[in-house]
């Protein structure tokens, strides 16, 4: 289903003097894949598959890369071990929350299942200064921020729209319209090189987003202001029921080529090329040398949310064939194989994972709806005349009928 | 006391330079505010003396413009947008509506936002399509924004300091055909809150309401209407949201009669909503119907044809009699 352009099998150089800084890193990444790339290789429902950066093979296999080795080349067991803990817990967490709403407590939920190694790469390529601009997907980087999960399920249970402090994790509100998010990432960027800082900014957003005229605004104002922010686009195939070839002509990660910048496609399943590449654009960002586009290539494996039904637009055996290349198993094989985690590493992280997901559910079931007057609390700053004589008003109809109920 | 007289764009101009000085959060950015100075020159100078950083000349883009302005904000910047015209602002819209105006109540107050969003508004210069529309009631219909629009110099250069001091969006429409306007600014009396109306001229047979560039025209009605013997009161509402019903209810309890005058068209224009506050506040006061006098449900008119769509002396003098005549 994804239609390669001849473009995309023979990738140039970024054309600009910032991209040819790092030209090899550009678009010419992807040519320096060829001994790792599964050339030609046909899966059921796609075409040839794409060039992309990949550290782990599907079976677990370390594969050299002379591009992006580097920025994992002092990763240790302990970490390669966390990495798969973090995607463990926040597939735990979402298929508690996929749960929960097929029980009645969330209203909506938006699972990341299939993109636990594309969010948790990119989140553990993050420092703790940098900021990050999230979908309404990005439960995985939430958790790699420290948000704490049971935060984020507030907006979807409906008893606020948001409701965590952006600041104290430096991990932003949700954003549902599609791209917004990505200037707001940019402009704080740019507030980041007005203050001298070397902080970073990621942008999170999705293969449907990339067509919103905000994401393309974005790509400009950033390369215009050379603003240190990581546009990465999770490529799940998938904008509800429209596929790529929908969205786009060309591969999403050329199209940063005419925007002045860099742009990568990584394995979105592979948490170890998508933790390098991720480093590559936030280091390269925090010395000045501008934005980048990461397009990890990963497959939505469950719905766009509890509220859709993928059988209308998409055949089972897409799924099956993604489901050959999970980013957990895939590192579970990588540990096991090179004698990195042993049995009771497992059996802890599945403790572990249920007692979150207990801890999840208790929350969630707890949460009480919001006091009624909450409707008036914060649309304003400094306060306004008309939502104080609404909320007196409404306050004096509710008063109404205690005083029925009191005759 | 510092009292300087000055046109309405050259007090804006000071302000925003005021600003610029007394606070390094502060930028000033949009299409051509640089070198250009803007295109009605109210941003003249000022790149020059405080850095393409702080003056910024941005793409041609309104909704990447208030989106990155968002961003800077999140930053802890103070950004002033300038919108070239009032007709371009809808790129833009997705942003101030979805965004700007929401984030404030989504994070439960964690998050301000004082963004300031500087459009030229409104007609009677002889421009082209888009160059001549009055959208403030688009805004006035989103919670989360704030709309002002001075009519003179001294308000567009304190209101203007106080727009930047909120800590909520605020849209500052500016009366572009007023722009040229001199007035009195003093650069140490604040002359009021942002929000409160104020009677600039009274009188006791009926109250004319009006914000920006219509204030002027009501001044003048109201000098025709004493030589025919009628004394009106004027309201210069200053702000459009909030707007200041106490006011407009005090001084339409002491005359019985109101008429309100805007450009923008009277279907659903915030003459409707005043026309709909009033009577519920003064039903008992009120010897005629609520008037209101504006544009026409169509689009604003080629310029040429610009005279019969805009209120004017005659139609709002009209609108007078009518009310008089109950």
């Amino acid at each position: 289903m994804t239609v390669e352009s001849t473009a995309a099998r023979k990738p140039r150089r970024s054309a600009g003097s910032k991209a040819g800084t790092t030209g090899t890193k550009a678009a010419g990444t992807t040519g320096t894949k060829r001994t790792t790339r599964t050339a030609g290789k046909k899966t059921a429902g796609q075409s040839t598959e794409p060039e992309l950066v990949q550290l782990l093979t599907p079976e677990g296999e370390r594969v050299e890369n002379a591009e992006y080795d580097a920025y994992v080349a002092g990763i240790t067991p302990d970490e390669l071990r966390g990495l798969y803990r973090d995607m463990v817990l926040t597939r735990r967490f979402d298929a508690e929350a996929t749960a929960l709403q097929r029980q009645g407590e969330l209203g909506l939920w938006a699972s990341l299942l299939g993109q636990e190694a594309a969010q948790i790469g990119s989140g553990r390529a993050t420092r703790e200064d940098d900021y990050v601009f999230p979908t309404y997907r990005e439960h995985g980087v939430a958790w790699c921020r420290g948000v704490d999960p049971t935060n984020l399920l507030g907006m979807f249970r409906g008893v606020n729209n948001g409701g965590w402090d952006p600041n104290g994790n430096n991990f932003h509100l949700y954003t549902i319209v599609i791209g917004s998010q990505a200037l707001h990432a940019t402009g704080y960027a740019m507030g980041i090189a007005k203050d001298g800082a070397d902080s970073a900014v990621i942008a999170y957003f999705g293969d449907g987003a990339s067509s919103q005229g905000d994401v393309s605004e974005a790509f400009n104002f950033a390369a215009v202001y050379n603003a240190p922010v990581v546009f990465f686009c999770q490529n799940n195939q998938w904008a509800i029921s429209e596929s790529n070839e929908k969205q786009t002509r060309v591969p999403l990660y050329q199209r940063a080529q005419g925007f002045g910048f860099p742009g990568v496609r990584v394995d979105g399943n592979d948490v170890l090329a998508t933790l390098a590449v991720t480093r590559w654009a936030l280091e390269r960002a925090r010395r000045g040398e501008g934005p980048a586009l990461i397009e990890a290539w990963t497959y939505r494996m469950g719905a766009h949310t509890t509220s859709d039904d993928p059988t209308r637009y998409r055949h089972d055996d897409e799924r099956a064939a993604w489901e050959a290349k999970d980013p957990i198993l895939r590192l579970r094989r990588h540990l096991e194989a090179a004698g990195h985690a042993d049995e009771s590493f497992f059996a802890e992280l599945e403790a572990e994972s249920e007692a979150l997901g207990k801890r999840v559910r208790e929350a969630v079931r707890a949460m009480q709806d919001p006091d009624r007057f909450a409707i008036f609390e914060n649309v304003y700053a400094d306060g306004h005349a008309l939502v104080d004589e609404e909320r007196a008003q409404f306050a004096a109809y509710q008063a109404s009928f205690a005083d029925a109920e009191g005759v | 006391m510092a009292v300087e007289k000055m046109a309405l764009a050259k007090a804006i101009n000071e302000s925003l330079r005021r600003a610029l000085e007394t606070d390094p959060k502060v930028l000033v950015m949009g299409e051509d505010v640089g070198k250009l100075g803007g295109v009605f020159r109210v941003t003249d100078g000022l790149q020059k003396d405080f850095g393409d950083d702080r003056v910024i000349d941005t793409p041609l883009a309104e909704s990447g413009i208030v989106g990155t302005a968002i961003g800077l904000a999140l930053r802890g910047y103070r950004p002033v947008v300038e919108i070239q015209f009032d007709g371009f602002v809808f790129p833009a819209y997705d942003q101030i509506v979805t965004q700007l105006a929401k984030m404030h109540a989504r994070s439960l107050g964690k998050v301000k936002l004082p963004v300031v969003i500087r459009i030229p508004y409104g007609g009677g210069i002889g421009a082209v399509e888009h160059h001549s529309e009055s959208p403030e009631a688009l805004f006035a219909h989103v919670a989360g924004l704030k709309v002002v629009s001075p009519s003179n110099a001294s308000d567009a250069y304190w209101m203007m300091q106080q727009a930047i001091q909120s800590d909520d969006p605020v849209i500052y429409f500016e009366p572009k055909r007023r722009y040229w306007d001199k007035g009195e600014v003093s650069t140490e009396a604040i002359p009021g809150p942002l929000h409160a109306a104020r009677v600039v001229r009274e009188g006791t047979d009926l109250t004319l309401a009006a914000y920006g560039p219509m204030v002027k025209l009501c001044q003048e009605v109201a000098d025709a209407a004493a030589e025919e013997g009628r004394s009106l009161e004027v309201l210069d509402l200053r702000s459009v949201s909030p707007l200041d019903f106490d006011a407009i209810q005090a001084s339409v309890e002491k005359t019985r009669r109101l008429v309100v005058v805007h450009e923008a068209p009277v279907f659903f224009g915030s003459g409707a909503e005043i026309a709909a506050r009033i009577t519920e506040r003064c039903f008992y006061h009120l010897e005629a119907p609520v008037l209101r006098v504006g544009g026409y449900h169509a689009p604003y008119p080629p310029a040429r044809l610009e005279e019969e769509y805009l209120p004017d002396l005659d139609r709002v003098l009209d609108a007078v009699d009518r009310s008089l005549a109950y």
